[in-house]
């Protein structure tokens, strides 16, 4: 399909500003642009109908099953975004006087109560964009909070072997060396290395709980003491909150600070890779360090005693927020349905196809479940790469593979909980025909997909010869 | 042509090749295939130390990273910048391929032959 | 109450036992009991779609839309053609995730690339990536792209929006790197002040500036760039978009990386947010990039197809090395962009900065002889900062009328400093009786 790029004429475009009603005035003309800007020159009609094509060649979950583990793809209700674009939050200025904004901080300190209600955490802040940002976020609180102490030497942040590769890489933006705990045969903490791992450099732990491979830790409460013995603080990554929402609090078993990923816990929409909201709850004893400025009591906006700075120019996503407030208010009190049929939905799965797949980890899973290919892979050279790209003719989007990586060749599968018994079974059904094909015509797996508007792209290539950017004649 | 006969190797799948008081490091055939298709390397600059047993760069796939162990310790005297536009052709020759030409070796981790090498990874 | 769960409870039964458990608590017996929530969650009950609908329409009539807006100071009030909302609201766009399948992904890789390709133009530079959190965590990326071995002290400039500098300074209380602010005069950079820095500091790796400056003043981008380039250090644009319209681009000027705030690029005022961090940067910094970036490549059949590249930056394949956490960007947002340049072409990508710049000169004559005289010297686009003898006053009369006045500010450089000041910002939504109506009711109150 052709670029926007190559369906522009020279001369053609779209009437969108006025004449100029005042005289023209530009600044001095040595500062002025004299370099080309090449950008499309297209009617109303044809740019449509070339974003129209592109909306064609993407899946979102309106589109089909979405099963991608870790990612929480749920079902995005519609009131959330009409909400969220009503004028009366969407033209609203971020530097408008507080009290003509009490609409909007009253929402924010009433999903932060709800938040804290679904965490057991003390306050939150709405300041980091995303999930990964409000990891960097929690972990600046948990600095912030050791060098008030005097105990900067704490510089070590202990990160299971499974986690996402995001924890290692916020603790290293954080200033802090991570140090690599090891799962043991059943997948989670392995607690004697942990217990190996902790000592006066320990500055805290970051766990995914469940973790990875969809388990929740037996152990999870020794662990916590364990870290808080040596003087660590807990950090939650609640990237898989939704297998325990309304049934296990992260502040109940331990944790001092948890960051949410609003885009999937609370069902705000992916839009392609973001906009998400990664907002961070935290126990009293941090919020003196909260980054960001608040309005709570309707009057002025105030920063926390010893604050961080801010995480993003002003206070977070907040339209993002208003999305996840609305599906709040929908929900209500009987969050733990969410849980409980996005665990349901994900056994259900697994049962049903532990016959012939291996399970990495053969025990009730929570939301979501690994399968490892291995072994498959080693008898026919069909790899879970094959098995995603064969989903694809099948119209579904294929599960997150080769994470974690503990697990090789893996397929990590999570339905969630807004998915029919009758879109489980077809994906069982699809899955357990690419099993038959595994074994009777591999090439066909292999050579998968064939329906899909291109097929297998060279990564290679891609990496090799990087061509970021249409070039110009 | 480079006999791979002739180097040395560590368990670590890097290469050792000794020219005079100087020593050049790469990657093995098995580590070049392990990894599939290399798209790029970091390496070390001229004059860095490096230290048997620590990562002196790495090598990037499409979807991988890998760290090059250091299988000596020394100084930096030359870097094989070729690599730095051209990644596949560790993939095409990897023996050829060097990453590093190390001086001042004062160290090394225990290098095995050809043959024992082969037994280690066959 | 509201629920998005398909199955009835029958049914969830019925599937509970087919494999093997007898109710949910059954299910969720691997969590420990002393794990669990004891009792009930203190959360409302549950509302249908109508109870939602007023309850949050309620909360948002509590706020004000103010009908006409005269602040910007990092949020501007760009008209957003209808296209926009129209082509960016379909669904596929909206509900698809990180395009890590590309052959189902294509529209998503495509529309971003034609973001980096746009980006990469209008800021003249040779690459853009595929957008970050916003503009002040784009400049904290942007300034840590910079650190090498030798050199790792981030220099910022004192006519930078407070935001942003705060922003910058916590990634650095992270990343544990010295961040010195070169102080304004006058309202701009003070150039002997950056050249004297930068020449007694080997460990200088950038220098930031913002291009209008927080006070509106186009400083001599040129100048700076020369000074720290010839300091060794590399030369950061902090950029309005849409006022590279007119102005000189930072590939013009010579700058290393461009970032901004791309909420100018058909993205609504939003109370802050969602926004768009863009950056763009030369060809040789490709592999310091923090973030996604979409690559051409073909597919078996030879066809043209677009995929995430260069990936062993990131962090899920480099963990603890990678340069950056990032994994979100803000496609959607870009997405926004990328049809918001395509609306306006070349000519309205010009003809819009034309139309900020002349009515911000209107309104800055207007105040003038009024008595509100400009705090600064220098050239300005869309904003310029104005002495009033007391905004508090003048600012709610305003208010009272339904128009969001400029920003008053503190500012050291007025030669009056019993004088309040303020940073006005006209756009091309400013018509000139708007201009004139604020006029008025400063002539009333004055």
């Amino acid at each position: 399909m052709k670029l926007i790029f190559e369906k522009s004429i020279p001369g053609r475009g779209q009437d969108i500003f006025p004449a100029c009603d005042v005289p023209e005035k530009l600044p001095k003309k040595d500062m002025l642009r004299k370099a080309k800007v090449n950008l499309p020159e297209i009617s109303e009609n044809e740019m449509g109908r070339h974003y129209t094509a592109l909306a064609k060649r993407a899946h979102g979950v309106n589109d089909g099953f979405y099963p991608l583990g870790s990612c929480t793809m749920k079902h995005n209700p519609r009131i959330n975004e009409k909400m969220a674009n009503l004028p009366g939050f969407a033209k609203l200025h971020p530097l408008q006087p507080a009290h003509t904004v009490q609409g909007a901080n009253e929402l924010i300190t009433e999903l932060e109560e709800f938040l804290c209600e679904i965490t057991g955490m003390d306050g939150v802040t709405f300041s980091p964009a995303a999930g990964a940002h409000g990891e960097f976020t929690g972990l600046l609180l948990i600095k912030a909070y050791h060098h008030d102490r005097g105990e900067a030497e704490r510089n070590e942040i202990l990160v299971p072997d499974a986690a996402h590769g995001t924890n290692p890489a916020s603790a290293t933006m954080a200033g802090y060396k991570s140090v690599t705990i090891k799962s043991n045969e059943n997948g989670t903490v392995d607690l004697d290395d942990l217990k190996a791992h902790l000592g006066p450099k320990t500055a805290g732990l970051m766990l995914t709980n469940p973790n990875t491979v969809g388990l929740f830790d037996p152990n999870i409460m020794e662990i916590t003491k364990l870290v808080h013995e040596a003087g660590g603080l807990c950090y939650y990554d609640g990237a898989n909150l939704n297998a325990v929402i309304g049934i296990v609090r992260p502040a109940d078993i331990g944790f001092d600070v948890i960051h949410m990923n609003l885009h999937k816990t609370f069902s705000t929409p992916h839009g392609g890779g973001g906009p998400g909201s990664g907002p961070c709850a935290y126990k009293d004893f941090l919020a003196p360090f909260a980054p960001g400025l608040t309005c709570k009591d309707g009057k002025e906006y105030k920063r926390a005693e010893k604050s961080i700075g801010n995480m993003t120019g002003f206070y977070g996503n907040f339209l993002v927020n208003v999305k996840a407030y609305t599906y709040l208010l929908t929900i209500g009190k009987d969050v733990a349905t969410l849980a409980q049929n996005a665990v349901l939905n994900a056994n259900y799965m697994q049962e049903k196809l532990k016959d012939i797949y291996p399970i990495a980890f053969d025990t009730t899973c929570m939301h979501e479940f690994v399968i490892g290919m291995d072994p498959i892979y080693r008898k026919t050279h069909v790899s879970a790469l094959d098995v995603a790209k064969a989903l694809l003719d099948y119209g579904i989007h294929p599960p997150t593979i080769y994470f974690p990586l503990i697990v090789h060749e893996a397929l990590m599968i999570e339905p969630t909980e807004t998915e029919t018994k009758e879109t489980l079974d077809e994906a069982i059904q699809a899955f357990r025909e690419i099993y038959d094909k595994i074994f009777n015509a591999p090439d066909s797996v292999q050579q998968a997909p064939q329906t899909t508007p291109v097929l297998r792209l060279d990564d290679t290539k891609a990496a090799r010869e990087p061509h970021l950017r249409y070039t110009f004649d | 042509m480079i006999d791979p006969k002739e180097l040395k190797y560590s368990r670590d799948d890097e290469w050792v090749r000794y020219d005079g008081d100087a020593v050049y490091v790469g990657i093995t055939d098995y580590a070049q295939s392990e990894l599939g298709d290399l798209v790029f390397v970091n390496l070390p600059e001229v004059d860095d130390e490096v230290i048997a047993g620590e990562a002196l760069g790495d090598v990037e796939s499409v979807k991988a990273v890998a760290d090059v162990i250091s299988p000596i310790s020394g100084v930096v005297l030359e870097v094989n910048e070729e690599l730095l536009d051209d990644a596949s052709l560790i993939n095409s020759d990897p023996y050829g391929s060097w990453f590093v030409k190390v001086g001042n070796v004062s160290e090394e981790v225990e290098l095995l032959t050809a043959d024992e090498y082969d037994a280690y990874r066959g | 109450m509201g629920t998005f769960i398909p199955n009835t409870k029958e049914e969830q039964i019925k599937m509970l036992k087919e494999i093997g458990y007898k109710d949910f608590d059954d299910l969720f017996k691997v969590i420990p009991d002393a794990a669990k929530v004891k009792g009930e969650l203190k959360l409302p009950e549950g509302l249908s779609e109508i109870e939602v609908d007023r309850k949050v329409q309620g909360l948002a009539n509590k706020n004000v839309v103010f009908r006409s807006i005269f602040r910007g100071a990092g949020a501007y009030n760009h008209y957003v053609p209808s296209a926009v909302d129209a082509i960016a609201n379909k669904e596929e766009f909206l509900t698809a995730y990180t395009p890590y399948q590309a052959e189902i992904s294509q529209g998503i890789l495509q529309s971003i690339f034609e973001y980096q390709t746009m980006i990469a133009e209008i800021t003249g530079m040779d690459i853009a990536n595929a957008s970050l959190y916003d503009g002040a965590s784009a400049a904290a990326e942007a300034c840590w792209m910079c650190k090498d071995r030798k050199h790792s002290t981030i220099y910022v400039s004192g006519a930078i929006d407070e935001r942003i500098l705060e922003v910058i300074k916590t990634y650095s209380f992270g990343r544990e790197n010295k961040v010195e602010l070169i102080p304004a005069k006058d309202g701009v950079t003070d150039k002997d002040a950056l050249k004297k820095a930068l020449e007694a500091d080997d460990e200088a790796a950038c220098f930031l500036m913002q291009y209008p400056n927080f006070f509106g003043v186009v400083e001599d981008a040129e100048e700076l760039c020369k000074i720290t380039q010839g300091a060794g250090a590399k030369f950061i644009m902090y950029c309005q978009p849409l006022a590279l319209g007119l102005l000189k681009n930072p590939g013009e000027i010579g700058a290393d990386i461009a970032v901004g705030e791309g909420q100018p690029l058909g993205l609504g005022l939003e109370f802050g947010g969602p926004y768009l961090g863009f950056l763009s940067t030369k060809e040789e910094n490709m592999r310091s990039i923090p973030g996604r970036l979409i690559g051409e490549t073909v597919d078996t059949r030879g066809e043209r197809g677009f995929v995430l590249t260069i990936q062993a930056r990131e962090q899920h394949i480099r963990r603890e090395k990678a340069s950056s956490n990032v994994c979100s960007n803000e496609a959607w947002c870009a997405l926004r962009a990328g049809i918001y340049l395509s609306t306006i072409g070349p000519k309205g990508f010009e003809d819009v900065a034309k139309l900020c710049s002349s009515k911000a000169h209107y309104m800055a004559e207007e105040l003038d002889k009024i008595g509100m005289k400009l705090c600064f010297e220098g050239e300005f686009w869309n904003e310029f900062a104005t002495t009033c003898p007391d905004a508090d006053k003048l600012l709610k009369a305003l208010e009272d009328k339904g128009i969001l006045g400029g920003l008053k500010f503190s500012c050291c450089g007025c030669e009056d400093a019993k004088e309040d000041c303020i940073l006005w910002c006209c756009t091309e939504l400013n018509t000139k009786e708007d201009i004139d109506e604020v006029i008025a009711v400063a002539k009333e109150v004055f």
